[in-house]
């Protein structure tokens, strides 16, 4: 008994469990882990750090490098926001009205995820193109989006569509009727009691898809080198400019914007992270 | 403000909830809306609340028709269930909301709201709190929370359903006493719905007994525990025994002989006598008396209840006496008889009253002590 | 109108707690614009776009012995990297649902690392791992083995971007479900395996499927690991997406479409399943739909 009770007290890797496999199950997990995915990105950072300071500053400074992380950062920016409107707007329909098609309107919301890159990516162009069906709609008002800018947009909005609905949709069919009530007895009308309650309650979920579509932007690729046209400086993401860097065989380059984005990533991560954190905190429940 | 329902039904999709409720509640009473689940008491409250429209009927606040106006003009003070707090929203905005969304015009200057919202998180004492979130207080802090954001908005009539039913027994018992208090300083009038007889009784000037979408009785909690008006509020209301009884000539008679009480002016036949396991008294010598074995015999507090078997399938007898009276009836035959006492005609089955109109009808004059 | 006092109060209490039939009908159209904006016309098109210059074309695009030798690779690479996942990600749910130990959070958080990794990304880093001027190039090249530019890279990249689907979808449903069964079944005396496939097996079997569909919808779609690792040659190293790309570079879009095609009928049944599975067996899978 003595010894039992010592021994709990110890640090322990694990509590102890009937529950037999741990060490088999642990084993797999760790050894594909570390094979596939730990020691390729470490091979990453180990290299990006073998270029040294001067020339790692050097190569991310470089314009066209710059240039293509800011076209990266800020089509994936515009086109996350675009989604947090939209994607609350479709959330809000699809839990609360009742139409017809209901059903396959919400299944059709995963499309984004099912589908692959490449072939939305020449769906989309077709579709934009000045000879497509919405590209010659937008031709005559001057708009041009496929091969601008715009038509990065255009292809990370249908990537990220799926994240912030999927993200708050799951919060809002949790919504207390009670608290709506609660709203209308105080007095508030109906568009208070939405913009005051129930839109602020969903922040933290919102926040969220927002972070996740918006990163999913910034490393897309398939989706968006059909429409974009691909002009440095103008519309080249940063993706395609590690896939040049590499068929020039200029592997220091491609590192480096490689580690940069990887960088920022993590920090999305951390953000993500910290915003469920903040709102489990706060609120007791999570985004 | 007084309150006036009119003649309200209610149906959803068919059926009925509620049918042909009236009701007048005076200016600063404390009501309890009192009933089994299902009796079509919290529909009542949604209805005065303007969260449920009436199928037929009106409801009056003064002399106005609330039926006309929205749940957000009635100017109503409600406190949900689970209390529906904001949970984004920290306890000061949750109490200050109700005037923050008020139009311009008749919105207060923003120091007055904080001011306001303040001083009643002192009333409901939780100064000191007001920079938490929802999901940082205990239950019963939350409750209270509800209670002071419901007051904010000066309410014509303060509305609670179930107020205290997500709570634990220490904590309601401390609340009671405690909302009982705010509504002798504050004065509003106030309707709460509960399924707990003892928080009705003790909390509320008057009670509104329901069952089934009507109303049963009304009256005070002294009237409602001493003259209950039908079987069910007799069944609902505190212990009761009922017993099957024939008249004959204005003598009780149960099985073949009389018990000693008298019930005039009644036409012969079967009936139900009630009666409160505690009204009772022993009788040495029966000339005319209930008498049973006692099968059963357990110390409660201050006094000892027996369990009394009084033969032929008919279902056991609860009384309840002094503990040295009934020392000495352990395990023997004893007599007694009711002291206080009401019968019911047979028509009616305790369990289900169909109509408390009929009910009324056959009632007798109690008698006894 | 005014007479009608029940049907006026009924209105009265709805607008309380609901919107506006302008407002709703308003909200539906924006959403439902949105949807076919983004998400039907681009599918619509690549159908439309297949079938342009008719059934015969569409075959016979197919048939080409290239985008044959696309499909089959495929195939190929999807049926290895799968069943890998599979089996790993059953063993990290196991570890992590069914344990306590210390570091299980920085685990779980590890497990969804691919998820936060642009796909050019992942490619690269076996390029780097593996690439000419590698430190470990040279060596398995004097040994004749080629892994970038073949086969093993191209599963390489797409076990790396499909790594948590299987996991993740476990993880939450396996912790849910808790250990009671299992306990259960060891104390009756059944083994380790026994209830591994007698008990636990069979409560997790939707979900298991569940995350099964989605890792293969995303393994034979991946374009943008694979176009890094695969080197382009024709016949050779060209998944399907891969011949999307080329044909649709060469304008034959017929072709290019009609590949994309078949991808779009892929997906289209993996949505078709994944919603039959959520519908029939909501309980069975883990609640996050979160990828």
């Amino acid at each position: 008994m003595a010894f039992r009770s010592s021994s709990r007290r110890r640090w322990q890797f694990r509590q102890p469990s009937v529950i037999p496999g741990f060490g088999l199950a642990l084993g797999v997990t760790l050894t594909w882990l570390i094979l596939i995915v730990l020691i390729p990105i470490s091979g990453l950072i180990w290299r990006s750090s073998g270029l040294g300071w001067s020339q790692f500053i050097q190569l991310t400074l470089d314009p066209r490098t710059v240039n293509a992380l800011t076209i990266s950062f800020g089509t994936a920016f515009i086109a996350a926001v675009v989604n947090l409107v939209f994607g609350v707007v479709l959330a809000w329909v699809l839990v609360r009205y009742r139409f017809p098609g209901k059903r396959v309107i919400d299944a059709m919301v995963d499309l984004p995820f099912a589908l692959p890159t490449a072939v939305a990516g020449i769906a989309l162009t077709t579709l934009y193109a000045p000879n497509g069906w919405i590209g010659s709609l937008l031709e005559p008002l001057g708009i041009k989006v496929a091969f601008t800018p715009a038509g990065i947009v255009v292809a990370l909005v249908f990537v990220g569509l799926p994240f912030v609905v999927r993200t708050v949709q799951p919060i809002m069919e949790e919504i207390d009727k009670e608290v709506e009530e609660a709203a209308a007895t105080l007095g508030a009308n109906r568009f208070q009691t939405i913009s005051r309650v129930l839109l602020p309650g969903l922040l933290p979920a919102g926040l969220t898809g927002f972070a996740l579509a918006f990163a999913r932007g910034v490393g897309e690729y398939g989706s968006v080198i059909f429409i974009a046209g691909n002009l440095p400086y103008v519309s080249e993401i940063a993706p395609l400019l590690i896939i040049i860097r590499l068929e020039e065989f200029n592997y220091a380059a491609a590192t480096a914007i490689a580690s940069v984005m990887l960088l920022l990533s993590f920090i999305m991560l951390l953000v993500i992270n910290m915003i469920q954190a903040w709102s489990r905190g706060r609120y007791g429940n999570v985004a | 403000m007084e309150v006036r329902v009119q003649n309200i039904r209610k149906e959803f999709s068919r059926f009925p909830a509620l049918e042909d409720v009236s009701l007048n509640i005076g200016s600063g009473e404390l009501i309890a809306l009192l009933g089994p689940s299902g009796s079509g008491k919290t529909t009542l409250l949604r209805l005065v609340a303007g969260l449920e429209s009436p199928t037929e009927g009106t409801i009056f606040f003064g002399d106005q028709d609330a039926s006309k106006k929205s749940v957000q003009e009635r100017n109503i003070g409600f406190v949900f269930q689970h209390y529906a707090l904001f949970r984004h929203m920290t306890v000061l905005d949750n109490v200050s909301f109700g005037l923050k969304v008020r139009p311009a015009s008749r919105r207060p200057p923003a120091a007055e709201i904080r001011r306001r919202a303040l001083d009643l998180l002192d009333l409901v004492q939780l100064s000191g709190l007001e920079k938490r979130y929802p999901a940082q207080l205990s239950g019963g802090q939350r409750q209270r929370v509800a209670l002071a954001r419901a007051m904010a908005v000066e309410p014509n009539v303060l509305l609670l359903d179930e107020p205290f039913g997500a709570l634990d027994a220490q904590v309601r018992k401390e609340l009671r006493k405690w909302l009982r208090e705010i509504h002798d300083r504050t004065g509003h009038t106030t309707i709460f719905v509960t399924h707990d007889q003892e928080e009705a009784l003790e909390l509320a000037d008057r009670v509104v007994v329901m069952s089934k979408g009507a109303i049963e009785q009304v009256g005070t909690p002294d009237e409602i525990y001493d003259h209950p008006v039908s079987p069910f509020v007799y069944g609902f209301i505190g212990q009761s025994n009922c017993l099957n009884v024939t008249l004959a000539s204005g003598e009780i008679w149960f099985e073949d002989r009389p018990i000693g009480l008298r019930a005039a002016n009644e036409p012969d036949g079967a009936a139900t006598l009630y009666f409160r396991p505690h009204d009772v008294e022993l009788i040495d010598g029966c000339g005319g008396c209930l008498a049973g074995l006692v099968t059963a015999s357990r110390r409660v507090a201050g006094t000892r209840h027996l369990e009394l078997d009084l033969g032929r399938g008919h279902p056991a007898i609860e009384i309840e006496l002094p503990p040295e009276r009934a020392a000495s009836a352990d395990h023997t035959r004893i007599a007694f008889r009711p002291t206080r006492w009401k019968l019911f005609r047979k028509a009616e089955r305790p369990q289900a009253p169909s109509q408390s109109v009929d009910t009324q009808a056959h009632e007798l004059v109690r008698v006894g002590a | 109108m005014s007479l009608d006092t029940g049907s006026a109060s009924a209105a009265l209490v709805r607008a309380a707690t609901s919107e506006t039939r302008l407002a709703r009908s308003i909200l539906i159209v924006v959403a439902l614009g949105f949807v076919v904006l983004f998400l039907l016309l681009p599918l619509a098109t690549v159908f439309i776009e297949a079938l342009r210059k008719g059934p015969a074309e569409f075959v016979a695009a197919l048939g080409d012995p290239e985008t044959l030798s696309a499909i089959l690779l495929t195939l190929t690479v999807a049926g290895i990297a799968v069943p890998l996942n599979l089996v790993f990600g059953v063993a990290a749910a196991w570890a992590i649902a069914k344990f306590e130990f210390k570091g299980k959070a920085f685990l779980t958080t590890l497990i969804d690392l691919p998820f936060s990794v642009s796909p050019v990304i992942s490619g690269l880093v076996f390029v780097l791992l593996f690439g000419a001027n590698s430190a470990l190039g040279p060596i398995l090249q004097s040994y004749g083995i080629k892994i970038l530019f073949a086969v093993p890279g191209l599963v390489l990249a797409t076990v790396f971007v499909t790594f948590p689907f299987v996991a993740r979808e476990l993880i939450p449903l396996m912790q849910e479900q808790g250990t009671s069964d299992e306990e259960a079944a060891l104390s009756l005396g059944a083994t380790g395996w026994q209830t591994f496939w007698h008990v636990t097996l069979p409560n997790i079997k939707w979900g298991l499927l569940y995350g099964v569909l989605l890792c293969n919808a995303r393994a034979m779609g991946e374009f943008g690991a694979v176009s890094v690792v695969s080197g382009h040659i024709r016949g050779q190293t060209n998944t399907m997406p891969l011949q999307v790309e080329i044909l649709y570079n060469e304008y034959n879009f017929v072709a290019a479409f009609a590949v994309a095609a078949l991808l779009a009928l892929l997906a289209l049944l993996t949505l078709v399943l994944k919603t039959a599975l959520e519908l029939r067996y909501s309980d069975e899978i883990a609640a996050s739909r979160r990828h």
